[in-house]
């Protein structure tokens, strides 16, 4: 019997995957369409009720009518169940790829456990105006996960209404706007300062506030510059969002400084936490003076991704500022929840009825599953292998990690191919596209970019030394392909379930197609 | 509390590998790749929190001990609405949505992520037929941020800076859109004909003028009427300038007319009606729709998937249609913002019009208007209890009033909670002035028997001594 | 009836980048050139040409090739192995007027795209002779350059001419031509004006991602940019324009025919000077309310550079500091990496008076903050 395992190694290291995602080649579903297939049957209207009602169409009132039924497609069930099934096995989910590549977004694992029980109809088959008594058991979980994360941040009252982050960011921004109203300074504070790291929503959030939008620029050492701030800030300043580390990895050390500069002018101040997930349990909103902050729950605490949501961004903020939370909060008296509505200063509604519960099921769930030793280990761990892949990812030739050279980094980096595109003319979009031959993700940056040729990269703690030695060989056997046939980069990828797209026809107007219906009208022109 | 204890989650928490990649970087300790955070920043010691569950197993029992707390709707019957619904999710849905590939996906590239695109793109495509619309989103949060955002595109793309709202839309989504639209818009409140429940058209009329962006109504109304005006709304918005909103749950259109067909711009609604579980109301996932003109297509915030040719001949690929959203208006400020909102339950969504097809929305359309039509007829004969409220027809929630009963909607609410039945939602508090009412709303969750247990519990509770 | 193939166009400065190697910036000028040579100097620029022209060998077949005689790309391309049209031939020694000549030719030519391997004084030559009239893009060679009419790479420059030649990039984009004064260059100064702009063509993307929201284009960030500057124009100031391509955009926003190059003064949405003189600029707005409005130009990013006679140290002293407004879109501070902005106006004290940190107006309601230094080497 031959030794195929030996055959899977050479010097001792595995070889590299011989991968192929699959690839249905599947037609759109109106494709699918054949005249009368039915996908399901409807419950049967009773003869007691049908006799009584009469003709419920012809009563509609004239031009609501539907005359002509909707062009949806006809597809029997089996054939609706394989064809999404097909399309889910052309889509890189967490789950089967080593998703360290995507940066910022925080792929830890979803545990399945967490799936039983925000699936079972305990949990999904509540209606959110249900007395409050007949739902002590998800009130109880979310005020219970809102204690856990006023330990966690040091912050004193926690909404988890907002969809995800933006919408944590841009509560955010409306309280501050109330805050300075109700002290009648609404109008002379009309400026936001971020900085040039922050994620775009930072500002874009804030404007929709109305705020004026100021960005600090980095210090050499890729920190927020200081000096920055203290020319930039007046008494025209609303507030400071900050992003601690930023997307770079860096940690900066001055932040209080920042934060008191902001209260010492009347400023109130916001952490965007988005990239939490290397401190639990190390350092805190509370004692860096932050007033508001928020989590995404959908990145720090394990909830799935889902494609791009559901999520959850839980907004956190001092007492003083808890008035202005978004209604309703779950309030908890002698061991009984309700859900509290009388909020008067309340900024009113940010997302619909309580946010997502089966969100906050799951983040209490996996904050209950790892107490506080478990979540600062996973903190800890998720900084190691963030740190142990800068090391490698820096051995390839042609990568760097712009600033804070020689030093550590918290939980990612954002490194830069400038050398290997200047030696062969090879961008880090083409590599990461090449990338995704070899079953992972990789993701730049924001647009528009500060650091050129961006690769964000991010462990997590989910991943064993052997993933991440992995996705470092891949990277390695990508570079190396740069400088040895960048012509077949460039015209990659092969192994993923479509080829190269050509991206021309999406900014013109004459050619877009959002829908098949659109489509159907402008192809062949 | 052992200091190397190793959790299943954390790989790397296991002693050996830990120390091996330690010393490959040459770090003593975790505690040296936080040298950044100083002392003063520290928490300095453990979080005071709940000791942890670290089998799955006392885990699972334990948050399943606090979910069971809750009485669900298939415990009860519900008559609950008013923006979210029970209605029948097919086992396929939950099967797709389940898939850990779509589950744990985020935001690879058209490539590694092909299933992804195509998914979303076929979900807006049938959303595009269902509202006969060429440009539909990818999933906004919910129908407050659709709404919203509605309003934004709207005063970008006219210039102007008012909304009139009709005040029979949801109060959730009402809410976000005055602050969502703050400062630099206004919003006005449009009133309703105490009679039929439907847009006061006097009073559109004299609102109407040349600084105003849109018109928002929802049809049906939050209050369930059906909006008859909906082709007069849009005709006076339109002849001075102003663009037409409509709020619609989508589950109707296999029955009712979609807005675009009587001249509403932009649509928008939830399609947690479209097989997504009500979790609460954590299942939302929001809508926008327009025609396909580049005044609209450029006002969109959201992501907008588009079809395009691949290197292969025959082969299908996507990609974000990225038309250089940034117009400059005076006050332009830019295209709000995008993130992470309800992409999986967009993707459900289109799995559910896909086995429903054009028969299976017209059929629950019709049977919705049957059962809710019976239950209105039956609820009348109950002394003390007018249903509908409104003499409007109605689709599957109308307002029943209870001022003739004496009691107070709380209280025949709760003596119906005794009975095991969720009644209507309590309007008394956003609708003052329509008295002691209440939202009832009955989908194809609904038997004959559901409805007669209702009808029987109010004739009893209705008769009952104080 | 077959379209006919796209042309190439190929000139190559065979001293451009002689006296980097050697310890010499810079290599205008016969003398220099001759002591970077007595100093073991090797020309650069033909084997970065050639590296370049090695990426279109690929597509070799899809393009004609024009190009000179010699060491002026003849040579260069044999190494790549190409075929090639001689157009022009200059002999052994070569000067800036055959540089400048055969740029002319190839234009005569009809190329679709002229591709030069050399350092800014190349850029400049190729700028008098057919400025922004056709297509073009640089094959960077030894030494430090300053224009941004190049590719950061002789392998990025021969991709992104492939890219343009098949058509699968079709949008150009002005690119910075700078004068940089040599002689301060020797002396540890960098010291640079505006020249003129390029035409180069523009890289497409490849992919998008999610987390690319409301990404503008840059000349529609330039426009936004433009229209919040105009917006907070007020009525009776004079505003003193100067040279550059986000300037321009704020007077095509007051819809008026502005100089790319040169400084205009508007007031009250009127052009009161066009192309204005130092003294011009003075007389207008001495004892006046009066703005200067300035963009940040170069690859080194300047506020203010020497030789800008007009824009003076007088004339930032009559203005004020606080008078002058700084407007730029937030690709170019990213494409700075946000290095601190650079002035030079030749007088110490109004640099002095400069530094520290100016508010950049980078989109609607939008602004950066950035630091303002001295001159950087």
């Amino acid at each position: 019997m031959r030794d195929i395992t030996k055959e899977r190694f050479a010097d001792g290291k595995p070889l590299l995957r011989r991968y192929h995602q699959a690839r249905w080649d599947e037609p759109i579903v109106f494709e699918l369409s054949s005249k009368d297939e039915r996908g399901i049957l409807l419950p049967e209207v009773e003869k007691g009720i049908r006799d009584k009602v009469g003709d419920v169409l012809d009563a509609l009132p004239e031009g609501m009518r539907r005359e002509r039924p909707p062009a949806l497609p006809e597809i029997s069930q089996p054939q609706v169940l394989r064809h999404y099934v097909r399309l889910s096995q052309q889509t890189l989910g967490a789950d089967f790829n080593i998703d360290v590549g995507q940066g910022t977004c925080t792929m830890k694992y979803s545990p399945k456990v967490h799936e039983d029980l925000a699936r079972s109809p305990h949990a999904a088959c509540l209606h959110p105006y249900q007395p409050d008594e007949t739902v002590q058991g998800v009130l109880e979980i979310m005020y219970s996960f809102e204690q856990i994360l006023k330990e966690v941040s040091g912050m004193d009252r926690f909404s988890m209404q907002p969809g995800a982050g933006s919408a944590a960011i841009y509560a955010s921004a409306s309280i501050i706007r109330k805050y300075h109203e109700m002290r009648g300074e609404g109008d002379t504070r009309d400026e936001i300062i971020t900085t040039s790291f922050s994620h775009p929503s930072d500002a874009a959030c804030a404007k929709v506030a109305g705020y004026n939008i100021v960005t600090l620029p980095p210090d050499k050492d890729g920190y927020p510059d200081f000096e920055a701030l203290e020319a930039a800030i007046s008494e025209r300043t609303a507030g400071l969002l900050m992003t601690n580390p930023e997307d770079t990895g860096i940690f900066n050390p001055d932040i209080k400084d920042f934060v008191d500069l902001a209260h010492e002018n009347g400023a109130l101040c916001f952490y965007d936490q988005a990239n939490a997930n290397g401190i639990l349990g190390i350092t805190r909103s509370r004692e860096a003076g932050f007033d508001l902050c928020h989590f995404n729950l959908h990145k720090t605490f394990s909830t799935p991704h889902g494609c791009g949501g559901p999520a959850a961004g839980a907004l956190g903020v001092t007492e003083e500022l808890a008035q202005f939370l978004p209604t309703p909060v779950v309030a908890c008296e002698d061991g009984i929840y309700r859900l509290d509505y009388d909020r008067p200063n309340s900024i009113g509604k940010v997302g619909a009825f309580h946010g997502s519960a089966g969100c906050v099921i799951r983040a209490y769930a996996w904050a209950m599953s790892l107490g506080a030793d478990g979540m600062k280990t996973a903190a800890e761990v998720a900084v190691l292998n963030n740190n142990y892949f800068l090391k490698k990812v820096l051995e390839i030739p042609g990568a760097s990690a712009p600033y804070a050279s020689g030093k550590y980094r918290i939980e990612q980096v954002r490194y830069s191919w400038e050398e290997l595109t200047k030696d062969t003319g090879v961008h880090s979009e083409e590599l990461g596209v090449r990338a995704a031959d070899y079953g992972v993700h990789y993701w730049t940056s924001h647009h528009p970019f500060v650091i050129p040729e961006p690769m964000t990269l991010e462990p997590t703690e989910s991943y064993t030394r052997a993933e991440l030695d992995e996705y470092v060989e891949i990277l390695r056997a990508v570079a190396q392909e740069a400088r040895d046939n960048p012509d077949k980069i460039k015209k990659g990828p092969y192994n993923c379930p479509i080829h190269q797209v050509n991206h021309d026809e999406f900014d013109d107007p004459n050619k877009w197609a959002i829908t098949w219906r659109a489509y159907q009208k402008k192809k062949d022109k | 509390m052992s200091k190397e204890k190793v959790y299943p989650y954390v790989p790397n928490s296991a002693p050996d590998v830990k120390a091996a990649m330690l010393k490959e970087i040459g770090a003593t300790s975790v505690e040296d790749f936080y040298e950044d955070v100083p002392e003063k920043l520290r928490l300095g010691r453990r979080m005071d929190l709940p000791e942890p569950f670290l089998s799955e197993y006392a885990l699972k029992r334990h948050v399943k001990g606090l979910l069971q707390k809750n009485t669900t709707c298939q415990d009860f019957i519900s008559f609950l609405g008013a923006g979210c619904y029970h209605h029948h999710v097919p086992a396929v849905c939950d099967e797709v949505n389940r898939r850990g590939e779509f589950l744990t996906a985020y935001a690879g590239e058209p490539y590694d992520d092909h299933g992804r695109f195509q998914t979303l793109w076929e979900y807006c495509s049938m959303m595009g037929e269902l509202l006969n619309m060429d440009v539909v989103n990818v999933p906004c949060y919910d129908w407050l941020q659709a709404a919203a955002t509605a309003c934004r595109m709207a005063a970008r793309m006219t210039g102007r800076t008012r909304i009139l709202v009709a005040r029979s839309s949801g109060p959730e989504r009402t809410s976000k859109i005055v602050d969502y639209c703050k400062p630099e818009l206004t919003i006005d409140f449009l009133d309703y004909d105490p009679e039929t429940g439907q847009l006061d058209l006097d009073a559109l009329r004299s609102e109407l003028s040349d600084d105003v962006a849109a018109v928002y109504f929802e049809n049906p109304t939050f209050l369930g009427v059906i909006e008859g005006q909906g082709a007069d709304i849009a005709q006076a918005a339109r002849d001075r300038g102003a663009e037409t909103i409509v709020g619609v749950d989508p589950i109707s259109l296999g029955v009712l007319t979609p807005p675009a067909d009587y001249g509403a711009d932009i649509v928008c609604g939830d399609v947690q009606t479209l097989g997504v579980h009500m979790q609460f109301g954590g299942g939302t996932a929001g809508f926008i729709a327009s025609r396909d003109e580049v005044r609209y297509v450029q006002e969109y915030p959201s992501r907008l998937f588009g079809i395009a040719p691949t290197a292969v001949p025959g082969e299908y690929g996507f990609g974000d249609v990225l038309y250089d959203r940034t117009s400059f208006g005076v006050r332009e400020k830019g295209k709000e913002f995008v993130g992470t909102a309800s992409a999986l339950w967009g993707i459900t969504a289109g799995v559910y019009l896909a086995l429903m097809g054009p028969q299976g929305m017209q059929e629950i359309g019709e049977g919705i208007l049957q059962r809710a039509r019976y239950a209105m007829m039956r609820l009348s004969e109950i002394p003390g209890v007018k249903a509908p409220a409104f003499s409007s027809t109605h689709f599957k929630e109308f307002v029943v009033n209870f001022d003739g009963t004496g009691k107070s909607v709380e209280e025949i609410n709760q003596a119906l909670l005794e009975k095991k039945i969720f009644g209507g939602v309590d309007l008394s508090k956003d609708f003052p002035e329509l008295g002691k009412t209440a939202l009832y709303c009955v989908t194809e969750v609904h038997t004959q028997a559901d409805i007669d247990a209702l009808v029987e519990a109010l004739t009893d509770i209705v008769a009952a001594k104080p | 009836m077959c379209t006919p193939r796209p042309k190439l166009g190929l000139i190559v400065n065979p001293v451009a980048g002689l006296g980097g190697a050697v310890g010499l910036k810079g290599s205008d000028g016969v003398d220099t050139q001759e002591k970077a040579l007595a100093l073991g100097a090797v020309p650069l620029s033909p084997a970065r040409a050639t590296r370049a022209l090695e990426r279109l060998a690929k597509i070799k077949d899809l393009f004609d090739l024009f190009t000179c005689g010699g060491r002026m790309g003849l040579e260069a391309t044999r190494s790549a192995g190409l075929a090639a049209t001689v157009i022009t031939d200059p002999g052994d020694v070569t000067t800036a007027d055959d540089t400048r000549n055969a740029a002319q030719a190839m234009a005569g030519q009809g190329v679709d795209l002229l591709l030069f391997a050399g350092g800014d004084g190349t850029a400049r030559d190729i700028y008098d002779a057919v400025g922004d009239s056709i297509s073009v893009l640089g094959i960077p060679t030894g030494v430090k350059i300053y224009s941004g009419a190049y590719a950061v790479s002789p392998a990025a420059a021969g991709e992104l001419a492939a890219d343009f030649l098949q058509g699968k990039t079709k949008e150009t984009h002005d690119a910075e031509v700078m004068d940089i004064d040599e002689a301060s260059l020797r002396q540890g100064r960098v010291s640079a004006q505006l020249y003129g702009y390029l035409r180069i063509p523009r890289r497409r993307r490849l992919t998008q991602g999610v987390k690319a929201s409301s990404d503008a284009g840059e000349a529609v960030a330039a426009a936004v940019a433009a229209a919040d500057v105009v917006h907070d124009m007020k009525p009776g100031r004079y505003y003193v324009m100067g040279p550059g391509t986000t300037t321009r955009a704020v007077m095509s926003e007051l819809k008026l025919e502005g100089t790319l190059m040169g400084v205009d003064v508007v007031r009250d949405g009127k052009l009161e000077a066009r192309d204005a003189g130092e003294q011009q600029i003075l007389d207008l707005v001495a004892g006046r309310d009066a703005s200067v409005v300035v963009t940040v130009i170069g690859g080194q990013g300047y506020l203010l550079g020497r030789g800008n006679q007009q824009i003076s140290a007088k004339v930032i002293r009559e203005v004020g500091r606080e008078n002058i407004i700084v407007v730029a879109t937030r690709a170019k501070l990213n494409s700075l990496q946000w290095r601190p902005l650079l002035v030079d106006t030749g007088d110490d004290e109004v640099d002095a008076l400069l530094s520290g940190y100016i508010r950049v107006v980078t989109g609607h309601d939008e602004q950066a903050v950035c630091k303002v230094g001295g001159l950087e080497v």
